[in-house]
């Protein structure tokens, strides 16, 4: 059997070396080939601070999902080193309750220097997911700070996690984080001043604007303790139904799409530019005379692009 | 992108002494490897599960508890099982040299002792990653397919 029969028929070697393939580049081609099959699957992304117990709720979120006989796939990221390049993938710690469940696939993915908080490569990865016949796609995010968004542009919900540590009203007006939140979830809700931070938030989001009469629920949860996750849940089941009430779901995912296309064109540009048009050496010669200040940067950028263009009319 | 050396280190059974795995795993993140950790009391159904599904070309194995027959055999036999054979095994711990060539006739690919320096199960692996069949195998059958579509 091809790989990609095995793949769409949930082949879990499949799934996981059809990851490999497209993680390592070997063969962009099967994306090719399997993109008709995709679309179907809810994508889910969880996001938030480091320690917040992202992995923890996704664990109990799944466990949730599995009772209603879903078939959920898992993508973890964790960050890689600048300095190595190596990576420690330890989300799967938090999730052996869920190892052997035969609707589970659990992929651990290492960001490889991507900076949003995702690695370069999760998006397709969730593809491949989605191909094999997932229902639901968890997407975990590495620990972010306030710019890391990434995870918006690949999911329908987006779940953010915080803990009561997490700081104050100003910290949630700030631009970033907050504003990707279709649903605010205060983790470790047994810690003191769980209560204070959700006030806190459901003033910040009252301030938001409510352009698409979605209300941004805040949830209190102790993923631990499995409290307040069946209400997560249905939250997230009620945003689904709400995207596709509004028909935003269509609209958002053509977006989405469109995004994409634009990403990857850029890519392939960046990467057509380095192999064959850019002559290093002539620039070398170039910044000797910029260095000289007889020429500018922004006068030889100029030139160059405007050769490029012409050369590709 | 290029292909990254993945491996999972792995805590099997009922012993709680993860230092050794702990050094290990940060020891292999150092060198650029991408570093599956599963943490404490791990079946070794979930390890092998954890390792298609991650599609690492290592398992690694801390075992101090003495169960290292038992469980070695377990694990070979559950990749067999899976069709992952590809997968190397690999281990360290507490094993006396009897068991360790009894284990290495048995497939475990490679025993580390007690006092082995990092390096050396750096320099192991970097030398026996990915040289299974497994990648150029799904390679050549790709390329047999292709021309077969061609002709439809």
């Amino acid at each position: 059997m091809s790989i990609l029969k095995s793949l769409l028929a949930g082949d879990k070697r499949a799934i996981a070396q059809t990851i490999s393939m497209v993680e390592n580049d070997i063969d962009t081609a099967i994306l090719e080939r399997i993109f008709r099959h995709t679309g179907r699957a809810y994508h889910v992304g969880i996001t938030g601070p480091p320690g917040a117990g992202k992995s923890t709720l996704v664990n109990a979120i799944s466990k949730r999902l599995l009772k209603k006989n879903k078939k959920i796939g898992i993508i973890a990221v964790d960050p890689t080193s600048p300095f190595s390049g190596g990576a420690l993938l330890g989300d799967r710690v938090r999730m052996t309750d869920l190892a052997l469940h035969e609707n589970i696939f659990i992929r651990s993915m290492a960001s490889r220097g991507s900076l949003g908080g995702l690695a370069q490569a999760t998006k397709d990865a969730a593809l491949v997911l989605d191909a094999a016949g997932m229902d639901y796609i968890l997407i975990e995010t590495i620990g972010v700070g306030q710019v890391e968004l990434d995870i918006a542009e690949v999911c329908d919900t987006t779940v953010v996690v915080l803990v009561p540590e997490s700081g104050d009203s100003i910290q949630a007006m700030k631009a970033g984080l907050l504003e990707i939140a279709d649903i605010m979830v205060v983790n470790k809700g047994d810690r003191e001043g769980c209560e204070r931070l959700v006030t806190e938030l459901k003033f910040a989001l009252e301030m938001r604007e409510q352009k698409s009469g979605w209300p941004y629920p805040i949830m209190k949860t102790t993923a631990t303790k499995d409290e307040g996750i069946e209400e997560l849940v249905s939250a997230v089941e009620s945003h689904a139904g709400h995207l596709v009430k509004t028909g935003s779901l269509e609209k958002e995912r053509k977006s989405k799409l469109l995004l994409r296309v634009h990403e990857l064109i850029e890519q392939k540009i960046r990467l057509h530019l380095r192999e064959s048009f850019i002559r290093e050496n002539e620039l070398v010669k170039l910044v000797d005379r910029i260095y000289k200040r007889q020429l500018s940067p922004y006068r030889v950028a100029e030139r160059i692009t405007k050769e490029l263009v012409r050369s590709s009319r | 992108m290029y292909k990254k050396i993945r491996v999972l280190v792995g805590k099997p059974g009922l012993d709680g002494h993860d230092r050794g795995a702990k050094v290990v795993a940060a020891a292999l993140r150092d060198a650029g490897m991408e570093v599956v950790y599963t943490g404490l009391h791990q079946t070794c159904e979930s390890i092998v599960e954890a390792a298609v599904q991650e599609d690492v070309d290592i398992i690694g194995l801390s075992i101090l508890s003495g169960a290292h027959m038992t469980i070695f055999s377990r694990i070979l036999k559950l990749l067999k099982a899976k069709k992952a054979i590809d997968i190397l095994v690999i281990g360290g711990g507490i094993i006396p040299d009897d068991d360790m060539k009894r284990l290495q006739r048995m497939g475990v690919r490679k025993l580390f002792g007690p006092g082995t320096p990092t390096s050396e199960i750096v320099d192991w692996i970097k030398a026996n990653a990915g040289k299974s069949k497994k990648r150029p195998a799904k390679k050549t059958r790709r390329t047999r397919r292709a021309p077969k579509k061609s002709t439809k």
